[in-house]
């Protein structure tokens, strides 16, 4: 049956509404996909769920953190400082309620939030004189500072081993006890999905837009008005509440916080998130926190060296892809929908053969480093990628730099095809387009 | 107390003067191309491993000159085959490739040195005492940290003041377009000035790793200090940058050497503070304690009061 013989027989008052809630389609998908989520196979079991969790706490996180980089231009290395003062309000909240405050435990990431609006306003009046590279210092030195007074006062931070609370205590709103993964899930996805909507809703204001305005040209925003510093106070303040919010959630879901929290660890974590997401689009700082957070967690599970290859896809994005994964998706949009796709994506399967073959190489190369320097202990026979090689023998070695370079020259040779595939269908698509007007 | 206020101050000096060798080159850098280099402190850090990996084979002396040729031409690839395709992308662009490289470093580093730090003490050669005060005696691996770089400074202000490629140099940092319309290869001067700044912090590297701790986080921990100095300093002056090296390695050497607290404060003056007081636990940090935090204080302060730094001609 047609769309609009399904429309008809719905009575004129549901058709009206449907038609006012179609601009919001996309939200309503999102919200229906979140609840829909933790009981797609695979995901069902406790790690799906805290996956799920974890990837929604670095969504709020990365989003707050693309309102200064991607929207406002600034490029902060110390918004952990937000993350950790509001875990570390929201866990010392817990612990109240644990010992008879009558608040809900669901509400506890508004005290995040509250408590990283407070600090982005009392930091960001220091740190926003100034954009671009001095920003960048500054906020790394208020970073720097607030950690290091965490790890002064033991007796708020807990240092190092952290202050527990227990999640389960207090009130419990609507029978929820948050004591299983599947309710603390659903609880994180209210807030993720709240927070998005604000912030999306935040940038729709005019302090929103004068964001992007302040971001391209500064000077011309003072021109027409508007104060680039207290603009981008506002939009710190909103980042750092929403950070806060994240640090929030981030104490509920672990029943813990550290100082590592507020560290430059977790500073240069959201940054590749948002980065690697693409900082150009909305959407871009949630996917990069999804596809980081899958990294960390299912890398880690195989390699001691995911750090390692964490900073080189960063590296190869800065120098490749500088407008992330949204942009990569962005860019293929109209390619997608011409005929000389199919030529693309047979020259990109050319292309990948070589790619692999360099990324195995590398794989291999970097493992039995990382084992021979990290653990001398477990002997030189290890397997790889279900081989078995003995790292004394010159062979495994020789043979990893051998992939390595065959694939990279392979690769090159194989560059001018995939440049020319994307010629023709960049032209496909702008012939199409031009011939659609 | 004179006692130890002599060797607390030498201490600061060595300190301070170990800054500025790194900060020196950063300040450079970031005047000649405007790139903030993330990964500066990772050559420090690359001095110092690479130098005892090699003073190993051939001794420190030897090691003292290899080492930091070595990372200077890791530098100049850096900036040749990195930095340069980055920076049609700007400004940001450039940060995050150094920052991202910094991470690379940090790894490598654990790749082929492992996990933990190194015992990389001081070398023979070196290890004997210089003088004696007070009746205690001053290693001479000190004197030697010292009398290098004063020894590299002279040098390198030699060839910066009276020499033609610093001529040449000190034209572009001001007048690039110019500097090229003249005949000269611009590109090639700023791998010089990038090799020349990240060999200089890999120098502080050779002789501060067996002074400081020589393991993989050396440059997280070094590295934000750097860039408060490059600020305190003012952004692109070279003598502010000595002096706030000078400022932070002192003041940070003095509070680690006092160990007191607002507690002892308060009880010579017969005040108790009870122990379950919410006073008592910030009152009871030392002043030891607070030396970590004493740059990033002073940084902040800095902005606040003069925002330009101390000798800097732009504000902050």
């Amino acid at each position: 049956m047609s769309e609009t013989g399904r429309a008809s027989i719905l009575a004129p008052s549901a058709r009206s509404l449907l038609s006012r809630l179609a601009p919001y389609r996309l939200w309503i998908a999102a919200a229906l996909a979140l609840v829909a989520l933790p009981y797609l196979p695979g995901l069902t079991g406790n790690f799906g769920r805290s996956l799920l969790s974890q990837m929604g706490i670095a969504a709020v996180f990365a989003l707050s953190y693309n309102l200064l980089l991607g929207q406002t231009g600034l490029l902060s290395f110390g918004h952990a400082v937000y993350f950790g003062l509001g875990g570390y309000a929201a866990i010392h909240l817990m612990r109240a309620i644990g010992g008879g405050l009558p608040i809900p435990m669901p509400f506890v990431p508004l005290a995040g939030a509250a408590t990283g609006l407070f600090f982005g306003l009392l930091f960001g009046s220091v740190t926003v004189r100034r954009a671009g590279v001095i920003f960048a210092l500054i906020s790394l030195g208020v970073g720097e500072l607030v950690y290091a007074l965490l790890r002064m006062l033991p007796a708020i931070s807990g240092g190092e081993e952290g202050i527990t609370a227990n999640r389960t205590a207090g009130t419990h709103l609507l029978g929820l006890s948050l004591g299983s993964q599947l309710q603390i899930y659903y609880l994180i996805a209210f807030w993720a999905f709240v927070s998005a909507v604000l912030m999306h809703a935040f940038l729709r204001t005019p302090v929103g837009r004068m964001c992007n305005a302040v971001r391209d040209n500064a000077e011309r925003a003072e021109f027409i008005g508007y104060d680039p510093v207290r603009v981008r106070l506002v939009v710190l303040a909103v980042a750092a509440m929403f950070a806060g919010l994240a640090g929030g959630l981030h104490a509920l879901n672990y029943e813990i916080v550290a100082s590592e929290a507020a560290g430059a660890g977790r500073s240069g974590a959201v940054l590749l998130m948002a980065y690697i997401g693409g900082v150009a689009n909305f959407l871009g700082a949630i996917l990069g926190a999804v596809t980081i957070t899958w990294l960390q967690v299912s890398l880690s599970d195989y390699t001691t060296a995911w750090q390692l290859y964490l900073g080189l896809f960063f590296v190869l994005f800065v120098l490749f892809a500088p407008r992330g994964l949204a942009g990569l998706i962005v860019m293929h949009r109209d390619v997608a929908r011409t005929r000389a796709f199919v030529g693309l994506l047979r020259a990109y399967a050319v292309a990948l053969g070589p790619a692999a073959v360099m990324a195995i190489g590398a794989i291999v190369f970097i493992e039995i480093n990382y084992r021979r320097a990290t653990q001398p202990e477990a002997g030189p026979r290890m397997a790889l990628l279900g081989i078995d090689m003995d790292y004394s023998t010159p062979w495994p070695w020789l043979a990893a730099i051998a992939l390595l370079a065959i694939g990279a020259w392979l690769f090159r040779a194989s560059l001018p095809l995939v440049a020319s595939a994307w010629e023709r269908a960049t032209e496909a698509a702008r012939t199409t387009a031009g011939g659609r007007r | 107390m004179l006692e130890l206020a002599t060797f607390s101050l030498l201490n600061g000096v060595v300190y301070g003067l170990l800054l500025f060798m790194v900060s020196s080159g950063l300040t450079l850098i970031f005047s000649m191309m405007g790139v903030l280099n993330f990964a500066h402190a990772s050559m420090f850090m690359l001095g110092a491993y690479c130098s005892y990996s090699i003073g190993l084979k051939v001794g420190f002396f030897p090691a003292l000159v290899i080492a930091p040729l070595v990372v200077a031409v890791i530098g100049a690839a850096v900036e040749r085959y990195g930095l340069r395709y980055v920076h049609r992308q700007g400004h940001v662009a450039e940060i995050l490739f150094t920052f991202g490289l910094a991470y690379i470093i940090a790894e490598c580093v654990i790749m082929i040195w492992g996990r933990h730090p190194i015992a990389y003490g001081v070398p023979e050669v070196i290890d004997f005492p210089a003088f004696r005060l007070f009746g205690t005696t001053y290693p001479f691996y000190k004197v030697l940290m010292m009398a290098i770089s004063v020894g590299m400074f002279a040098f390198l202000y030699f060839c910066f003041r009276r020499t033609r490629i610093g001529l040449v140099i000190r034209a572009a940092l001001t007048h690039p377009q110019m500097v090229a319309a003249l005949g000269h290869d611009v590109p090639r001067i700023f791998v010089l000035v990038f090799a020349v700044g990240t060999g200089l912090a890999a120098l502080a590297g050779v002789i501060g790793g067996f002074a400081l701790m020589t393991e993989p986080s050396m440059a997280a921990a070094l590295g934000p200090i750097v860039f408060v100095v490059v600020v305190v300093g003012g952004l692109g002056s070279i003598s502010g940058a000595f002096i706030a090296s000078m400022l932070i390695g002192i003041v940070q050497t003095f509070a680690v050497a006092l160990d007191y607290s607002m507690l002892d404060l308060l009880r010579a003056m017969h005040v108790e503070l009870a122990r379950d007081s919410p006073l008592f636990e910030a009152a009871s940090i030392r002043i030891a304690q607070t030396a970590p935090i004493i740059p990033y204080l002073l940084l902040v302060l800095m902005l606040i009061f003069r925002p330009m730094g101390i000798l800097g001609t732009r504000e902050a």
